[in-house]
């Protein structure tokens, strides 16, 4: 394309595009783009003795039927869920209830509230994860003696430790460190709602909870199908608040073990166990179709559905 | 516009600078293991704890025989070492002398041609097979690196509170049984200090430590090797029914208790028995006010054998493509002398030389570990040779099921069933 030709035609190529795109679209292809392609690659081989030979889909089938890994694998898929679960009910739920108290006009110090309540997200987990152990610790902790005190101390247990309450623990900390990111996100979608329209509907006589339910939630929805997104995108992704709690072996009895410490211990090993590249990047590429096919199972089916507002 | 460019990419966050302190290191770590290699000897090695001891008492001590060899100590911290070792393999930039992690990392390391041959070296006649056997390849023929340390299990205790409960060292499983009633029973002691939410105690201060009483010792884990004995075998069963007894002695919500909780309960003087690995020993001199000591895991009846685990931990080799194999080789044979043997069990209490002479240790509860090398049979962990390459990984179930044992979840036999399936999954001889 020369100087004379670009005169011909309506518009010169759009020089300044590359220009400004460029640089940002080659880190993204360079270390994200093509890490995940390498991955998918990756996963269709088997490395043995440092030789690695084409192996097809044979990584994926010894994952989903041999005893050995299924169990695990599904082990740890069937945990994944109940922790998005947890999250969805219980941390999402909340945060909408923060968001709307926080912005109800005559709260005051709701500038305070909303640093205190943000303020354990900008925590490392690795933190987090350290001070609830604390908390918890049936040798040091305070928690026993705070149940006492409301007289609940006989519901007192070493919470972490048991399997089947150690998930629902974590599950239940994470939520309280990420309650601040829905809260955040439809607060400031709520101040967003024109005026005019509440007022309108107070004048029509509605109610508070009325006005609530017909006029603010339905224009909220889209931001809480954007935080249902994030949340089920971040609680496949987890691994770090594990990680720091229960180790890589998500004890006990890989009651807490997520797709992320899976696929840890699969790729990187852990004590003897040999890490595996190839089973590794197995794991990932399913972790990755999991995230994907629910991301696009929303979109189809809830997100199309959602009418989005304009003020 | 180079510039600019150059500007976007330093903003861009983490993967970037990952990437880039990635490259920086590798070439610091590279350029820096070239310098060493110019002049006298580098040693790579993952204690970096141990930085000062090497420069201060041992590579002087080292000089005064060979004042012509200059020696540097150059170490990488323990979770970088593997890779950061790997990567300097494979530059061709890494150090004369390798400190080995034993089996299969080494293993592979010497298979992949990076470790010299050490079967001709004179040091190596110092050590006992049990020694060796952490760093020989499968057939037992070729020696790749030369044992330097070793940890040892066992139970450490709070003299105080024996004292004040007119408590004896227990000898047999009876005593030690008795001994926990009473301290359980009689003061507001927890009579052993350990928790299962790190399930590595449990494998390793329990299972592997009062284990090789019931399997005696290298007789059982050979046979495990060969295939002659199954983790189903009564030995086992015996050694994870030990365990679920222990349950009632541990501190309450023992199953969200971590490594640094026991042992905090232990320095604190909360609790009266401690099942230990000899590391430990440093920990408790710096942090305990009161005297404790150290008996081996009992035995079923007074006058048995007694077996312990004295585990293979740090061996040293010579980097295959090293310009200075002599004076390594001459490194590696005074390694192997009582000279070095005494120096490093003494500035380091809690690992021990495995080299057969007869030293002093000033540290009394190191001295107590040490001298049951004397009266009782020494061998390693069972899972740790062969044992642990295939999936599922023994070492792993070992510690899912031990810590489940402990926590009445699971039942010995069903605790043997499992790993004996999971053997027997893979390893031929099992089959």
């Amino acid at each position: 394309m020369t100087p004379s030709n670009q005169h011909d035609e309506k518009k010169p190529f759009p020089w300044h595009l590359v220009f400004f795109l460029g640089p940002g679209l080659l880190i993204y292809v360079v270390f994200s783009v093509y890490p995940l392609l390498d991955t998918l690659v990756l996963s269709l081989y088997n490395e043995q003795q440092g030789q690695s030979n084409f192996v097809g889909l044979q990584n994926f089938i010894t994952l989903i039927t041999d005893d050995t890994w299924s169990q695990a694998f599904w082990n740890a898929l069937g945990n994944n869920f109940k922790f998005f679960a947890i999250h969805m009910l219980v941390q999402n739920p909340i945060g909408l209830l923060l968001a709307v108290l926080l912005s109800t006009p005559k709260l005051r110090l709701s500038g305070t509230y909303r640093t205190l309540i943000f303020m354990p997200t900008m925590l490392s987990v690795v933190i987090i994860g350290f001070v609830w152990q604390l908390l918890l610790s049936p040798i040091w902790g305070i928690s026993e003696d705070f149940l006492y005190n409301i007289g609940l101390g006989q519901y007192f247990d070493a919470w972490l430790g048991k399997e089947g309450s150690a998930l629902i623990t974590l599950a239940f900390i994470s939520v309280w460190q990420f309650v601040g990111i829905p809260m955040m996100l439809i607060y400031a979608t709520l101040l967003n709602i024109p005026d005019d329209i509440v007022d309108a509907s107070v004048v029509d006589g509605a109610n508070s909870f009325q006005t609530f339910w017909h006029i603010k939630l339905p224009l909220i929805l889209p931001t809480i199908a954007m935080v249902s997104i994030l949340t089920f995108v971040a609680n496949f992704n987890a691994f770090e608040l594990i990680y720091a709690v229960k180790g890589a072996l998500a004890g006990p009895n890989f009651s807490t073990d997520l797709m992320g410490t899976f696929f840890y211990r699969t790729f990187f090993g852990f004590q003897l166990q040999q890490g595996s590249a190839s089973m590794g990047a197995a794991v990932a590429t399913l972790m990755f179709l999991i995230i994907l096919v629910g991301v696009m199972l929303f979109l189809f089916f809830i997100q199309r559905r959602i009418q989005r507002f304009q003020f | 516009m180079l510039n600019v460019r150059s500007a976007l990419l330093h903003k861009k966050p983490e993967a970037k600078t990952v990437t880039k302190l990635t490259c920086l290191a590798a070439i610091l770590l590279s350029s820096t293991g070239i310098a060493q290699a110019a002049d006298g000897l580098s040693i790579e090695s993952w204690r970096s704890d141990d930085a000062n001891i090497w420069s201060d008492v041992i590579i002087p001590a080292f000089n005064k025989s060979h004042p012509d060899t200059k020696v540097n100590f150059a170490p990488t911290p323990p979770t970088e070492y593997n890779s950061a070792l790997q990567a300097k393999l494979k530059a061709g930039s890494a150090g004369d002398l390798i400190t080995c992690r034993p089996f299969d990392t080494a293993l592979d390391l010497y298979k992949d041609g990076y470790l010299a041959n050490l079967n001709d070296l004179e040091g190596l006649k110092q050590f006992s097979d049990v020694a060796k056997s952490a760093w020989v390849t499968d057939d037992g023929k070729d020696q790749f690196c030369m044992p330097v340390a070793s940890v040892l299990h066992g139970f450490v205790y709070n003299k105080e509170i024996f004292e004040e409960l007119n408590l004896s060292i227990p000898k047999t499983r009876d005593e030690f049984f008795s001994t926990l009633e009473t301290i359980k029973t009689e003061s507001r002691y927890i009579p052993l200090a350990m928790g299962t939410a790190d399930q590595w105690e449990a494998a390793t201060m329990g299972f592997q430590n009062i284990g090789p009483n019931y399997w005696k010792g290298e007789k059982g884990r050979k046979a495990l090797l060969t295939g002659e004995a199954k983790l189903t075998d009564k030995a086992y069963v015996d050694t994870w029914k030990e365990l679920s007894e222990w349950k009632p002695y541990l501190g309450r919500g023992f199953e969200a208790q971590k490594y640094s909780d026991s042992q905090n309960l232990f320095t604190l003087g909360r609790a009266a028995i401690y099942p230990a690995g000899s590391w430990d020993i440093q920990t408790f001199n710096n942090q305990a006010d009161f005297e404790f000591g150290a008996f081996p895991p009992p035995v079923a009846k007074s006058g048995d054998t007694c077996y312990i685990s004295d585990h293979t931990d740090m061996g040293i080799g010579i980097n295959a493509n090293s310009t200075n194999k002599e004076a390594a080789k001459v490194f590696l044979n005074w390694m192997a002398s009582k000279e070095f043997a005494t120096l490093y069990a003494n500035a380091v209490p809690g690992f021990f030389p495995l080299s057969n002479h007869q030293i002093d240790i000033k540290d009394p509860v190191a001295q107590e570990f040490m001298s049951w090398r004397q009266q009782c049979e020494s061998t390693i962990r069972n899972s740790y040779q062969i044992l642990s390459r295939g999936t599922p990984n023994l070492e792993n179930q070992l510690w899912n099921v031990s810590a489940q044992v402990i926590n009445g979840t699971m039942t010995p036999e069903a605790a043997a069933k499992e790993t004996q399936d999971g053997l027997e999954q893979w390893y031929k001889p099992q089959q």
